[in-house]
């Protein structure tokens, strides 16, 4: 491992380990940074998971313009890495005249934006289309591009192949000062453990603005804007044949009813602004008005089951574009504000800070070959292990079913702990397998699991459980060649 | 995938399936397959490591354990075929399952099927607990599993919401993992703990008697961020809140059929049970396919689990026989406060067949008249003393005789 990088990303979220992918293609040594345990805990594993085609993003924004060139780099990059996805079309419905009257300038904003396959349609195509509805909507605008993605697999696939491709994840790392010496960026850490770099990307999230901050810049403030949201249970799944979309208003995408690859079913987001950015617990007002939402839109989920409930905070600020921005002269892009479509735009997002910095200087020399990576399906989409008998006959632990809920097996979850971006926590091993994740929320397998996740990885169940109240989380590196992470190491 | 056949399929090896499986060897059917998804067949009380089973069933007490290795025995030496560690994922059609298991996946073919795949508890988010989502939040089933088949570290201090049978289970639970309870919570204004008869635990009935119970008050969020630091408790009168401090938290009660296999087959479910519709002798809507056990209504005891599993096996066997399928059933409706009724639905034929009706209600009601009716036709009206939420009430079953087999819903309700 070297000890100065050539440059290095604090964020492991959607975007951070987008932009560390998209730099491994080049001849860079490349930190990325996480304060969490895992990639992808931050706002990436909390929201709507739906794969925007940006047709109602403000024309002529930042945010339009890379969330149209990130779909189609999605369309080829979910295939090659097995993303699970859904391609259902977005039904957006005007349940009063004067949204219904909005709906041309939405199909303009469409059009103006390249989103050029929507259309409107009566009131008869909504309820053909989706028969469960609630009586009395006036019509709708049909999106065919808004598509379901899975956000947990995501950023560990992108991480994944930064990591194979050579560059070097630090968890548990919280950058907590960043100052100039000798003109390289050195991050201090935790344990005073510091990190040279030459470039600097602030992917920090909820915490970009303080991490710019630190650099010297007071451009804008994150203000955290809740969303909570209700998971449905997989029953449900059969009321709704697309993403059920409100029409907009400027401050929020309003609540939306989806599918997702797993098969369930949401319901949500809120919009409500907070200013306590760890603020992901959900609320009784919260809930409740969603219930009397989804019962005005869908009035049959609600005689469905709750699998579960969360809350996730969306990257809010002053401004209404992304804030994305270069100080070549101090060799640092800032990758802020990216508040309720970064899933989306992560690969466009990548493309775009990549060619930023190589305006500031950085080299970008490919490399002779760039390594893909297949993740494991955990979608609906696509065949589980479970349903394979070949994959059975290789090792029967794919037919050893450990989460019945979700039918996880134990084959999966040996995968997920030993994979090159190892599952060392309850929390990750959830979002690589979709385990604890169900209608029984991991009140049947979470006791099975905990044993398996302290037998494989030599930890305490005490820690795995929060119990050990003094423990602190130590700094983990991990890169490709070397799969067994060093603990405390920098 | 390959299709095997066998006489009677049975899902879920718990009391109800195994005691049916028995019933029908004995009664001389040749093929019984009983599958389970567990490694181990036996259900729920295998993992009740306490006493309380066996009395009605075998004249004995044992505990969970013992008792559900008793039942797969018997069933053994009467050669049931019990497949652990298969898991029914659907079905190919409607006599046919596909599972999947470490030997690979598969569809069994029967003639009768019976579904018993018992209950779950609803947990933290189906019931819309608001706050954070840390560590430490349990059902009783949860609970069972770290601390006695897995011996796992559980916390210091719980609260346990609910304060009826099964909290009392929670609690003992939660003594022998050397947790201490900080209280019982429940929105009722009167808790349903009797204490246990417990010949020379006098410390532990004492334990009990100290430990708080509150009543009338719900829980309305939790604390803490990686791990419980705490529940807030609302006030169901008066709207106060107040914090309990506390590691760990043990929702208890509040079931819900396991019915996924249920559903998927289409078959029509009951609003008020949650489970898959059934008349006196166990039919569902589906010919050939039985339900029994805990799946249709929550849970009770394993003894009656075990029962309607015998009583079901009577009725598959005449099915096998020949007995035809009732061409139409009559719906039993409720009215609140009254929950759920078992059986559900009644067809013509059960009019020859008076047993007892089961219902639960949703709160205390003193001195109440359950009234039956169909149509305008009063059928039978029966008084209790006291009505009790959480507890299966009886309706004596004399009147099902009186019932107009062309005629329309019977409708359950108390009357004034
Ligand atoms: C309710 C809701 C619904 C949404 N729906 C959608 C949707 O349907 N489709 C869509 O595309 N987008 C959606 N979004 C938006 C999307 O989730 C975000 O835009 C995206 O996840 C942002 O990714 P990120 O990498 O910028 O942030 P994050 O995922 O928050 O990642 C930032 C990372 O930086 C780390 N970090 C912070 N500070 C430090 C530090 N000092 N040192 C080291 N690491 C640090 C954090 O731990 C975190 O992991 C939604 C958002 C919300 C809240
Ligand atoms: C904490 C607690 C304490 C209790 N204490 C007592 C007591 O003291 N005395 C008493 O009499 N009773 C007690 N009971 C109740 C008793 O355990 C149940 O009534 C009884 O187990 C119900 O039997 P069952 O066969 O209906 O369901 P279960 O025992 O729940 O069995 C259902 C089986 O179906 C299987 N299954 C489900 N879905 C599938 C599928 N898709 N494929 C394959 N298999 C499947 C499950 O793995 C399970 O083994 C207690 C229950 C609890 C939770």
């Amino acid at each position: 491992m070297p000890t100065t990088y050539d440059i290095a990303i604090i964020g492991a979220g959607a975007v951070g380990t987008a932009i560390a992918r998209e730099l491994s293609r080049y001849q860079l040594d490349i930190a990325l940074l996480e304060a969490k345990a895992d990639v992808g805990m931050g706002t990436t594993k909390a929201n709507t998971a739906i794969w925007h085609t940006g047709f109602d993003a403000k024309p002529g924004t930042l945010e339009a313009r890379l969330l149209r060139r990130s779909y189609a780099l999605l369309e080829d990059y979910v295939e090659q890495a097995g993303i699970p996805t859904e391609r259902l079309g977005g039904l957006l419905v005007a349940w009063t005249k004067e949204q219904y009257h909005t709906l041309p300038s939405l199909l303009e904003r469409a059009h103006t934006n390249g989103v050029t396959d929507v259309r409107i349609i009566s009131a008869e195509e909504v309820y053909a289309l989706e028969p469960n509805l609630n009586r009395g909507a006036w019509g709708g605008l049909f999106v065919p591009g808004e598509s379901l993605i899975c956000p947990f697999t995501l950023p560990i696939a992108y991480a994944t192949e930064a990591l194979l491709n050579g560059a070097t994840l630090k968890l548990n790392f919280p950058v907590q000062n960043v100052r100039q010496e000798n003109g390289l960026h050195v991050l201090t850490g935790p344990g005073g453990q510091t990190v040279r770099a030459r470039y600097l990307v602030n992917a920090a999230g909820l915490y970009s603005d303080e991490i710019d901050h630190m650099l010297g810049h007071h451009d804008f403030t994150v203000t955290p804007r809740r969303g909570e949201l209700i998971v449905y249970d997989k029953f449900a799944r059969r009321l709704i044949n697309h993403v059920i979309l409100p029409v907009p208003t400027p401050v929020t995408k309003g609540v939306l009813i989806s599918p997702t690859v797993y098969g369930n079913v949401l319901l949500g987001p809120t919009a409500e602004d907070l200013d306590d950015k760890t603020n992901t617990a959900t609320s009784a007002i919260g809930l409740q008005s969603l219930l009397e939402k989804g019962r005005a839109i869908l009035p049959d989920l609600l005689n469905e089951e709750v699998t579960a409930t969360y809350a996730g905070l969306r990257a809010a600020t002053e401004h209404k574009d992304y804030q994305i921005r270069l100080h070549a002269a101090q060799r640092y892009v800032c990758v802020g504000g990216i508040r309720s479509t970064g899933v989306s735009a992560s690969l466009g997002i990548a493309e775009y800070v990549a060619g930023l910095l190589a305006k500031a200087g950085l080299p970008l020399r490919p490399k002779g070959e760039f390594k893909t990576h297949r993740m494991p399906n955990i979608g609906e989409a696509r065949p589980r292990p479970h349903q394979q008998d070949d994959r059975i006959a290789q090792n029967p632990d794919y037919g050893r079913v450990v989460c019945h809920c979700e039918k996880v097996t134990a084959g999966e979850i040996l995968d997920a702990i030993h994979s090159p971006i190892p599952a060392r926590t309850l929390d990750a091993l959830r979002r690589r397998t979709r385990a604890m994740q169900g209608r029984c929320q991991g009140f049947n397998c979470q006791a099975a699991i905990v044993d398996i996740l302290a037998r494989e990885t030599g930890q305490n169940p005490e820690v795995l459980l929060a119990l050990d109240r003094g423990h602190m989380p130590k700094p983990l590196t991990l890169t490709a060649t070397d799969h067994h992470a060093e603990e405390g190491q920098s | 995938m390959t299709t095997r056949k066998t006489d009677v399929l049975i899902v879920g090896a718990g009391p109800a399936g195994l005691s049916s499986a028995i019933a029908l060897k004995r009664r001389g059917v040749a093929r019984v397959t009983v599958v389970d998804r567990e490694p181990e067949a036996g259900g729920m009380p295998r993992l009740c490591h306490h006493t309380g089973f066996g009395v009605w069933d075998f004249h004995r007490l044992y505990t969970g354990p013992t008792y559900a290795r008793r039942y797969t025995q018997l069933a053994k030496a009467l050669g049931v075929e019990i497949r652990t560690e298969t898991t029914i994922v659907g079905w190919e059609n409607a006599h046919t399952l596909a599972y999947t298991s470490p030997e690979g996946t598969g569809a069994l073919h029967a003639d009768a099927i019976l579904l018993a795949t018992g209950v779950r508890e609803r947990p933290r988010a189906a019931r819309l607990v608001p706050g954070y989502r840390p560590r430490g939040i349990f059902t009783t089933g949860s609970l069972q599993r770290f601390v006695d088949e897995h011996h796992l570290p559980v916390g210091q201090r719980a609260v346990i919401v609910g304060a009826e049978g099964v909290s009392l289970s929670t609690f003992l639970t939660l003594q022998k993992a050397g947790v201490h309870v900080a209280a019982f919570l429940t929105d009722l204004p009167h808790h349903q703990m009797y204490f246990p008869y417990a010949p020379g635990k006098w410390w532990f009935v004492d334990l009990l008697h100290r430990t708080p119970i509150r009543t009338n008050v719900r829980i309305s969020r939790i604390l803490g961020l990686k791990r419980v630091e705490g529940v807030e408790i609302t006030h169901t009168g008066t709207g106060q809140r107040e914090i309990i401090p506390c590691d760990t938290v043990v929702f208890t009660g509040d079931w819900i059929p396991e019915h996924e296999v249920a559903r998927k087959g289409n078959l029509v479910m009951d609003t008020g049970t949650r489970g898959p519709q059934v008349d006196a002798a166990f039919r569902t809507s589906e010919a050939g396919v039985f339900a029994a056990g805990n799946l249709l209504r929550g849970a009770e005891t394993a003894a009656t689990s075990a029962q309607e599993g015998r009583f079901a096996a009577q009725s598959i066997a005449a099915y096998l026989q020949g007995q035809p399928w009732p061409e139409r059933r009559i719906p039993v409706v409720l009215e609140p406060p009254l929950l759920w009724a078992l059986p559900n639905s009644l067809a013509p034929s059960d009019a020859h067949q008076p047993g007892k009706m089961d219902f639960r209600v949703g709160q205390f009601v003193e001195n109440a008249t359950v009234e039956v009716r169909q149509g305008r036709r009063v059928l039978h009206t029966q008084r209790f003393r006291r009505l009790l939420p959480n507890e299966t009430m009886h309706l004596s079953g004399g009147w099902v005789a009186k019932i107009n087999a062309s005629g329309g819903a019977i409708t359950l309700r108390l009357s004034d």
